[in-house]
């Protein structure tokens, strides 16, 4: 099989999605240009009634989205950045997330919303944020983020396909990376982790761009017979609690990797179900390797310093096994 | 422009759903038999009227946090939107939505919404799909004077009038944003000039006056039907009843306008105003609005016995409805 790179698993995501479902459309800004690369070539294929740019204006193409979607077309809607969505929290939140509750299950709100997120190199706070955890608590939508070039293309279909409001995190400093990805049909279900790494002493719990670090630490300890599990939620909502759980229940240690920030974080509610549920599996306290709890900043040393790395990760493992 | 006597019939009958079924919830309200905030139009039953029978049924519409009148008059039923207003489960929502929230897809009724603003940008999607589409269902868009100093106002006719997009934007200007007069927080007096900065035609219109509402709703229809794009229409007119149900209560009455300013409006009135015309103007006879007036107070009292009679959800029920 060929070698698929993150950016090429979503452009073959969606334009396989749009070739299925003639009733499916993309917008956003400077989609038909590509800026990512990852819409390349669908503005041809498709035509501009189906690719369409928006102007710079996230509330208004955002809301049109969950209009769009409502009067039953459904919707793929690029936010260039995630940062971005503060600027359609309301279109997102109020909107999207609790129509189809707040009208009795009338509303049908088939929406896929694209956004890059993460530290990717310099673009300092209001491009670089982890936004996540600022919609776990928004019941009503449901939360992807890939971790690799066939997890993107398989989850990013299950998500065009779905019926309910989700938006896909992509990690910016995740588009080239490379690997095999099934051609055709691949789908990936929301809801179900993925183990990436099989072992017994600690549970690594790594949520996107985490995960490539975690299994490299992995590899790593591995040559000093430490055997690191490596999980991967895949989707914070839904969320795979039971193959967490169970990972834990194996090895009894557990830590939780992600770029997010420590409060009110992703870690922090894994975290939270692993006490709640599976304190009994513990011989080690819980740790969570996040983001420090500043804006992420521009210049590249103190980036560094902001996110977290390979080498808190392996600092995380060696203190849950005394070692 | 020559209006049949069907149509005339039915802006009447509109506003008389509208002004009974929201006398009716002040009543109720005020009594506490209904929980939660209770937003009324009454006074401004023209616009809402006017526009709709410029409509048809596979037109939509956007509404607001006071939109009891544009789902009535794009023909709600009185009896589930009732029973919804009681937060009961034969209700539009099922319980879940309440006064601000009610939504009818059958009828093209896109929501009423709590959000000042919210739905400017999902009317122009609304519109965007039907263009996709290659239907020429027109999608209506309701809102007030307040929601044209929000962003998604802007947003929206920017997009909407660049992509040409069959959308009519319907300003109900009451005056008031909240308990805050317009006037004191508004950079133009009349809303219908912002049109201009998003290159569309921007009309005012005595609100009070169904038949002018309906012209220039006509209008605006069949160009978005064309395919010319999208218009805005300044309804002027009047919220007689406070902002909230129950605002006397806390802040006293005529705390922020004068008795007499609320007076003047309620000579005003759009019922009495279409019913001297239709008797000046030999249309139609008194008899017929007499039978409208009683048809629809026999369809309130069954509405409230509807309602009345709907069990309340069971609490079970709280998880339902929130993914497909």
């Amino acid at each position: 099989m060929p070698q698929t790179s993150f950016i090429q698993a979503i452009n073959q995501a969606l334009s396989e999605e749009m070739t299925r479902d003639p009733n499916t459309f993309l917008m956003g800004e400077d989609v038909v240009l590509a800026a990512f690369g990852a819409t390349k070539g669908l503005a041809d294929k498709f035509g501009p009634s189906r690719v369409r740019n928006t102007p710079i204006s996230e509330a208004g193409f955002v809301g049109a989205a969950v209009g769009a979607a409502m009067a039953v077309a459904r919707q793929i809607c690029e936010v260039e950045f995630a940062s971005f969505f503060y600027c359609a929290f309301d279109q997102v939140c109020n909107q999207a997330a609790k129509l189809r509750y707040m009208s009795g299950g009338q509303a049908s709100l088939p929406i896929t919303f694209r956004a890059v997120y993460g530290a990717m190199g310099g673009a300092a706070a209001q491009h670089s944020e982890t936004v996540y955890a600022q919609f776990l608590s928004v019941p009503g939508l449901k939360l992807v983020v890939p971790s690799c070039p066939s997890d993107m293309k398989g989850l990013l279909k299950s998500a065009i396909r779905d019926d309910n409001p989700v938006i896909v995190f992509e990690h910016g400093a995740l588009g080239r990376l490379r690997e095999e990805v099934p051609e055709g049909d691949h789908l990936v279900p929301l809801g179900k982790a993925a183990v990436k790494r099989a072992g017994d002493n600690v549970t690594v719990i790594a949520i996107g761009a985490m995960v490539p670090k975690a299994l490299k630490v992995a590899d790593k300890l591995g040559i000093e017979n430490v055997s690191v599990e490596v999980i991967d939620p895949r989707t914070l909502i839904p969320l795979d609690e039971a193959a967490l759980l169970e990972s834990v229940e194996k090895t009894n240690r557990v830590v939780i990797a992600d770029e997010g920030h420590l409060r009110g974080g992703a870690a922090a509610d894994i975290a939270a179900l692993i006490a709640d549920k599976g304190f009994d599996f513990l011989d080690a306290p819980i740790r969570r390797v996040t983001a420090l709890d500043v804006p992420i900043p521009f210049s590249p040393p103190l980036e560094k310093a902001a996110i977290p790395g390979e080498d808190r990760i392996e600092a995380a493992i060696r203190n849950v096994m005394g070692r | 422009m020559d209006i049949t006597k069907d149509k005339l019939l039915e802006m009447y009958r509109s506003m008389q759903r509208i002004r009974q079924f929201e006398s009716k919830i002040r009543d109720l309200a005020t009594a506490n038999e209904i929980p939660g905030f209770v937003h009324v139009s009454i006074g401004e039953e023209a616009s809402a009227a006017g526009v709709c029978v410029a409509l048809r049924k596979t037109d939509r519409i956007t509404s607001t946090h006071r939109g009891h009148g544009h789902l009535i008059a794009k023909g709600g039923r009185l009896d589930k939107m009732m029973a919804e207003i009681y937060g009961k489960r034969g209700g539009y929502c099922k319980g879940k939505g309440g006064s601000m929230h009610i939504v009818d897809f059958s009828l093209g009724i896109l929501g009423a919404n709590g959000i000042v603003g919210a739905g400017l940008p999902i009317a122009t999607g609304s519109a965007l799909a039907a263009q996709v589409a290659g239907r020429d269902d027109v999608t209506a868009c309701f809102f007030g004077d307040g929601a044209s100093n929000e962003g998604t106002f802007h947003e929206s006719l920017n997009l909407a009038s660049v992509w040409k997009l069959p959308v009519v934007f319907v300003c109900e200007n009451n005056g008031f944003g909240e308990f805050t007069p317009m006037r004191t927080v508004t950079s133009v007096s009349d809303i219908a000039v912002r049109a201009q900065a998003h290159a569309m035609p921007g009309v005012i219109v005595d609100g009070n006056d169904v038949l002018e509402v309906f012209k220039a709703a006509s209008e605006a229809v069949a160009r978005a039907r064309a395919g010319d794009g999208p218009t805005l229409i300044e309804c002027k007119t009047y919220r007689w009843e406070g902002h909230v149900v129950g605002e006397a209560a806390i802040l006293g009455e005529y705390a922020y306008r004068s008795k007499q300013e609320v007076d003047s409006w309620k000579l005003k009135c759009p019922l009495l105003r279409f019913e001297k015309w239709c008797a000046e103007n030999q249309k139609i006879d008194a008899s017929e609005l007499k039978r409208i007036v009683a048809e629809t107070e026999k369809e309130l009292d069954e509405a409230i016995a509807f309602a009345r009679a709907s069990e309340l959800p069971a609490a079970s029920e709280v998880t339902d409805d929130v993914f497909a």
